[in-house]
């Protein structure tokens, strides 16, 4: 029975002295003790928070990089590409336009080669009409008995024209 | 949750393990009580002068230390006087004199209690679970505001000495204990509790393990001391009972009324037996501990008794044993406080608890 019969000394100072302890623990114990650990804990998450956000802000870049890379060499290309289609189009509009010279000028060409033969052939014409007229008044001069000389003298008087 | 489970079951089992012992070796000591030479009242009486609260702490053999009687005498006011003046309770002095069991009576002068008096008397004397209470205390309040002051000082450091070593301690309560069973919400408000009595009741039982003078008191297996625990817990539990939890006491919901007629005395008196539990749990585990050292330490002396030859035999057997227990203790002493401090967050839990149904 005494094992299990409380005791009025040791009631009174376990409950008088755990609860001082318990008071004193908690305000210079417990209190920082956890706070520090709260704190010490809070720290480590944000730093591992803030290692997350800044790989993350760093993944962020490279890939803004790279899209800007990729902008600046689709821009290139685009560039690029103006500039040959410029040139081709330059080349293609100097070509024909340099056709369109030449064909003129090689018409005009025609167009006066063709003047120049009109010309001379108006003036054969006119010269065959001069030696015909010549012909035929030295003909007409010879007093021509026979056929056979008259022949003959027509063909001397061919002979003669010359056809330059 | 699954874990606690399985301690709460090898608890059982080994509660059940040191029954089995104890009554072994009571049984020993009983057995040996039909010894004509009548060494077996002094070994019962020995191990329970070791389990039992003293007026003087004895060391070996008959050197002991006097502690200080503290009395509150009606009518005579504060009486303060050393144990030594009883000389071991031999003699009476100022009329004060020990009665069985250590009990401080009142005298008349021709020798005889004189009871009336003696129910006038207030006992608070310095016992040896007073003394050894005040040495738990002392280290607890030099360990954790040392611990404490390392946090201040080694802010956004690692910690060191004390620090580091109950800092592991503390997270476990308070991570394995405190927050998945009270929740996060509330579980904040008990932590200075639940670290204060866990430390007291583990540094009370390693501190009873301890078989010479800084130790070897049966604090923690002290029924005022588990009582008084016990009634921290009971007041910590009525003081923060939410709505929730009353009207689960008083009137369960979703229960016919009739059956309230029989359910709310169970829920009303289980208010009450749940500390009153945890009160013989930690009393009955560590005084178990302490009788079955005891006792296997006891038995070289009984056999030695019997005859020379058979207490060395039993002597290696004994002290086996007795070291195996004292390795047994060194867990129950961790579990224990363990147990008595999970247990008061559940109960601290079912009070905080919101309704959720």
């Amino acid at each position: 029975m005494e094992l299990i019969t409380p005791s009025i000394g040791l009631l009174f100072w376990m409950t008088l002295s755990f609860l001082i302890v318990f008071m004193l623990l908690k305000k210079y114990a417990w209190k920082p003790i956890l706070n520090g650990l709260k704190q010490r804990e809070d720290n480590i998450e944000s730093a591992l928070r803030s290692a997350k956000e800044a790989k993350e802000e760093m993944a962020r870049l490279k890939a803004n990089n790279e899209d800007l890379l990729k902008e600046a060499r689709n821009e290139r290309d685009l560039m690029l590409k103006e500039a040959k289609e410029i040139k081709d189009k330059l080349v293609s509009t100097a070509e024909s336009e340099a056709r369109v010279k030449a064909d003129a000028i090689v018409a005009k060409a025609m167009e006066d080669i063709e003047l120049e033969k009109k010309a001379a052939v108006n003036e054969l014409k006119n010269q065959v009409a001069a030696f015909s007229l010549e012909i035929a008044e030295k003909v007409v001069r010879q007093k021509l008995g026979d056929q056979k000389a008259q022949s003959d003298l027509v063909d001397s008087l061919v002979k003669e024209i010359n056809l330059s | 949750m699954r874990i606690t489970q399985g301690l709460f079951q090898g608890m059982r089992s080994f509660r059940f393990m040191i029954l089995v012992m104890m009554v072994f070796s009571l049984g020993t000591i009983h057995a040996s009580s039909e010894n004509p030479e009548g060494g077996e009242e002094s070994v019962g009486d020995m191990i329970m002068h070791h389990v039992l609260d003293s007026h003087e702490w004895h060391i070996v053999g008959d050197l002991t230390i006097p502690l200080p009687i503290v009395l509150y005498h009606q009518g005579q006011g504060l009486q303060v006087f050393m144990s030594s003046n009883f000389h071991h309770g031999t003699t009476a002095y100022n009329g004060y004199a020990m009665g069985s069991h250590e009990h401080i009576v009142y005298e008349n002068p021709d020798g005889t209690i004189n009871e009336e008096e003696t129910a006038n008397i207030i006992d608070v004397s310095i016992t040896k679970n007073v003394v050894t209470l005040f040495m738990v205390l002392g280290l607890m309040l030099y360990f954790f505001i040392s611990a404490a002051r390392g946090y201040v000082k080694n802010e956004g450091k690692a910690p060191t000495g004390l620090q580091s070593f109950f800092e592991p301690v503390v997270v476990f309560i308070r991570d394995e204990m405190a927050r998945p069973v009270i929740g996060e919400k509330n579980y904040e408000r008990f932590m200075p509790y639940l670290l204060t009595v866990f430390f007291f009741i583990w540094i009370g039982n390693m501190l009873g393990l301890v078989p010479f003078l800084p130790g070897g008191a049966n604090l923690t297996g002290n029924i005022t001391v588990a009582l008084v625990l016990a009634a921290c817990s009971l007041i910590l539990i009525l003081v923060n009972g939410n709505k929730h939890y009353w009207q689960h006491v008083f009137a369960m919901p979703g229960v016919p009324i009739p059956v309230l007629f029989i359910l709310t005395p169970i829920e009303l008196i289980g208010v009450f037996l749940k500390p009153i539990v945890l009160m013989i749990r930690l009393f009955a585990n560590i005084t178990a501990g302490h009788i079955t050292i005891l006792a296997f330490v006891a038995l070289i002396f009984i056999m030695g008794e019997i005859s020379p030859a058979a207490g060395w035999g039993v002597s290696i057997a004994s002290v086996a044993l007795s070291v195996f227990m004292t390795f047994l203790e060194l867990i129950v002493a961790f579990l224990q406080a363990f147990i008595f401090t999970l247990l008061s967050a559940t109960y601290f839990a079912a009070a905080t608890e919101e309704a959720h149904h």
